[in-house]
């Protein structure tokens, strides 16, 4: 059985092999590079990535990365590319997943079509792998990045909220979505069968430590993914109709079972100097989003 | 070879080349305390380790980039960084 993953399924029953090949240009330690494994899932996966680390983790012709269809696009036509080839797809008869894999920043700066793609329940499969800031151009903040994460944006520490994306997609009403985390693949896997199974607009928001725009050690991406949900900051949940906390979130909807903030917030230097009244307002607002989304599993049963 | 197939590019293993000369530690596998859990095998970014004969577990160093996250995911300690030589 998976640690800390998703209890019902067995690690040697999962697909190992990625569809990303070894040697590509991903940092020590990459994020994305963890995710992208658990696309091996999908069958027939065309992928659609919009400017980021992502693209260059795709490789330098004539060589590439990926053994899967890979269409590079513009920031902001991602979603509207998607929905284009899921129509001529539909007309040709082609069987194939659709995803488009998309950065944080990306998600910023091609909103506009990917909150058309979901109004319209364009039949694709959009991941946000989100690393909490443009990273592949120098550590920009994003409207994702932690309020008082050090960026080279926000030197003294982000002052804007962090906004809630998945909720935000949530609310256009479309028959998928859920957020997940590099922490716990085995869930990640999961939800991603699941949204395959599904027809019209599925949307994942996937939580990405990143080791150099985060100032964490190589070697800490998986557990640094997996402080994030055991101190509640990062919540995972599902919606297919009905909305649920998801497993490895489940013990800390009890606030008094949570591994203190402190815990996670140390171990990054994006978060070095924060005063003690920072951290205790982060914990509030930790809070808040926890009633929040508690409240959504009660209305969405 | 026509001059369409040579702007597709293929897939390729090393398309940043020879990745495990970034490497500053190698992870180095004690059998006798590994359980077989695959987890390393599981969250490797690079997708270098594999299982053989169900027994024990190899790794691709031409690629292994010395993250260092298999050592710190395994449950038993079966994985340890060693500091490369040169
Ligand atoms: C239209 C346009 N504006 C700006 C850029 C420069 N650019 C390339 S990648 C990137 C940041 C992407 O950030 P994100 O989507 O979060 O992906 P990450 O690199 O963090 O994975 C930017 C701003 C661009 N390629 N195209
Ligand atoms: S900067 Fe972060 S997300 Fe980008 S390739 Fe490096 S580790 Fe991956
Ligand atoms: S994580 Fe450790 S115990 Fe599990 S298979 Fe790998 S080396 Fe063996
Ligand atoms: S050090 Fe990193 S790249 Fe090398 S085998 Fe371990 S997890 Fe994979
Ligand atoms: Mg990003």
């Amino acid at each position: 059985m998976v640690a800390g993953g998703d209890v019902s399924m067995k690690i040697d029953e999962l697909p190992r092999r990625s569809s990303l090949l070894p040697g590509n240009p991903s940092c020590q330690g990459c994020p994305h590079a963890i995710g992208l494994k658990a696309l091996s899932v999908l069958e027939n996966p065309v992928l659609i990535i919009p400017a980021g680390c992502t693209t260059i983790i795709a490789g330098i012709h004539p060589k590439a990365a990926f053994n899967v269809p890979v269409l590079h696009v513009p920031f902001a036509s991602a979603a509207a590319v998607a929905s284009g080839l899921a129509a001529s797809y539909r007309k040709e008869g082609v069987e194939a997943s659709i995803v488009v894999w998309m950065g944080d920043g990306a998600a910023d700066i091609g909103f506009a079509t990917l909150s058309g793609a979901a109004v319209r329940n364009e039949d694709i499969i959009v991941v946000v792998s989100d690393n909490e800031a443009y990273m592949n151009t120098g550590i920009q903040s994003s409207s994702t990045t932690s309020w008082k994460a050090r960026t080279t944006t926000s030197p003294g520490g982000k002052s804007e909220e962090k906004k809630d994306l998945a909720a935000i997609m949530l609310m256009h009403r479309i028959p998928y979505a859920a957020t997940a985390s590099v922490g716990y693949l085995p869930d990640f896997i999961n939800k991603l069968k699941r949204a395959s199974e599904i027809d019209g607009f599925r949307f994942i928001h996937l939580h990405s430590p990143c080791p150099p725009g985060w100032r964490f050690d190589s070697s800490k991406t998986v557990e640094i993914a997996r402080l994030a949900v055991k101190t509640g900051a990062w919540i995972l949940w599902e919606y297919s109709g009905r909305f649920r906390i998801t497993s490895p979130s489940k013990p800390y909807k009890d606030g008094s079972k949570r591994v203190p903030l402190e815990e996670y917030i140390k171990t990054q230097g994006r978060f070095k100097g924060l005063s003690e009244e920072d951290v205790e307002e982060i914990k509030s607002k930790i809070e808040e989003q926890w009633k929040f989304l508690l409240a959504f599993e009660e209305i969405f049963r | 070879m026509k001059h369409s197939e040579y702007l597709i590019a293929k897939p390729s293993k090393g398309s940043a080349g020879q990745t495990g000369l970034w490497r500053s530690f190698r992870p180095v596998y004690h059998v006798e305390r590994c359980i077989r859990c695959l987890l390393c095998c599981f969250y490797c970014p690079e997708d270098v380790i594999e299982v053989h004969y169900h027994r024990f577990i190899l790794f691709h160093y031409e690629y292994c980039k010395g993250c260092g996250i298999c050592a710190s995911i395994c449950p038993e300690d079966a994985i340890e960084m060693v500091e490369e030589e040169e």
